[in-house]
């Protein structure tokens, strides 16, 4: 019952944070460390997660053509 | 009406306008992409922690470390505007623009539970609705305290949030006649501009233009979301011409 309950809250978290496809997810947490990254560096780098956010829109289209929509 | 009673109460209005347009815009797109009960008891329960906060805290409240509170809450957005538009973009480049209909009975998004509450819609109404309201608080205190005029300042702030709230509810039966298609793709594009203009800011750094920002984002997102639908018609396109000619 417990594990039961561990799980789904478990997996409802993944779902919630993760969503469809978990490059996604992973895209933007790596792409947000090197914006900081730049950013302690003294590089300007307000402009960066707007290209990576369609980059990594595109990829994930293209991996998901031929799945139903 | 003195001048500086009218300055404070303009700009601590229209300040919070801006804010509340953001809030307003979150809670409608998730009520008409996975249903207003959820969107509504999120938005409640976010502004119920919110009016707790600064019960509690009153002028204290500056006090509070929104900067991590803006890279969580953007960060999310940013995650899950991304999965909304890929697949808005998906079902418009399948089904066009007309795609199908949202009604009372069934919300547009199909993985919203039916027979359990939607948390999913609740948490993101919710955090809409606290991170807005935090930061029209936190208007309403610096304008406020800085030029003494606290009490015009909490009234120009919360008329910002009823005006904005009242249109944002004059809006809703227009929603319902929109096609989900349609809905995914908007509700994906304001939750992607504003994820990326919230966590680049909480991670301390400043746009260009300042709000203006999240207007050019909009645009760029919306362009890119475009081509995107015309990239994929044109595969699919391709695709059927393949098998139509193929023996």
């Amino acid at each position: 019952m417990i594990v039961r309950w561990v799980a789904g809250f478990g997996r409802f978290w993944y779902r919630f944070i993760v969503g469809d496809d978990w490059m996604i997810a992973a895209s933007i947490a790596v792409g947000l460390v090197v914006v900081y990254a730049l950013t302690l560096a003294r590089i300007s780098a307000w402009w960066l997660m707007p290209v990576i956010a369609p980059l990594v829109l595109l990829v994930s289209l293209r991996r998901a053509r031929g799945q139903r929509a | 009406m003195s001048s500086t009673v009218l300055a404070v109460a303009v700009t601590t209005f229209l300040a919070s306008a801006v804010e509340a347009i953001e809030m307003v815009a979150i809670v409608a797109g998730v009520g008409a992409t996975r249903g207003w009960r959820a969107a509504l008891a999120g938005a409640a329960a976010g502004g119920a922690v919110l009016l707790v906060l600064v019960a509690v805290l009153g002028v204290a409240l500056t006090r509070i470390p929104i900067g991590p509170l803006r890279l969580v809450v953007g960060a999310l957005l940013l995650v899950f505007g991304l999965n909304w538009l890929r697949k808005g973009i998906r079902r418009v480049a399948a089904y066009g623009f007309r795609g199908l209909r949202v009604t009372a009975s069934a919300p547009a998004d199909e993985d919203v539970p039916r027979d359990r509450p939607d948390w999913t819609g609740f948490v993101l109404s919710f955090k809409g609705v606290l991170l807005e309201g935090l930061e029209v608080a936190f208007i309403v205190v610096t304008f406020g305290s800085t030029s003494n005029q606290l009490g015009t300042a909490v009234v120009a702030g919360v008329g910002a949030v009823a005006v904005i709230g009242a249109l944002g509810a004059s809006i809703q039966p227009a929603l319902r006649r929109i096609p989900r298609s349609v809905l995914q793709l908007v509700v994906g594009l304001l939750l992607t501009t504003f994820g990326t203009f919230w966590s680049v800011e909480g991670l301390g750094i400043s746009w260009p233009g300042s709000d203006l920002a999240i207007l050019l984002l909009l645009v760029w997102y919306a362009a890119i979301a475009g081509a995107a639908i015309a990239w994929l018609r044109g595969t699919r396109g391709a695709g059927a011409t393949r098998r139509a000619v193929a023996p």
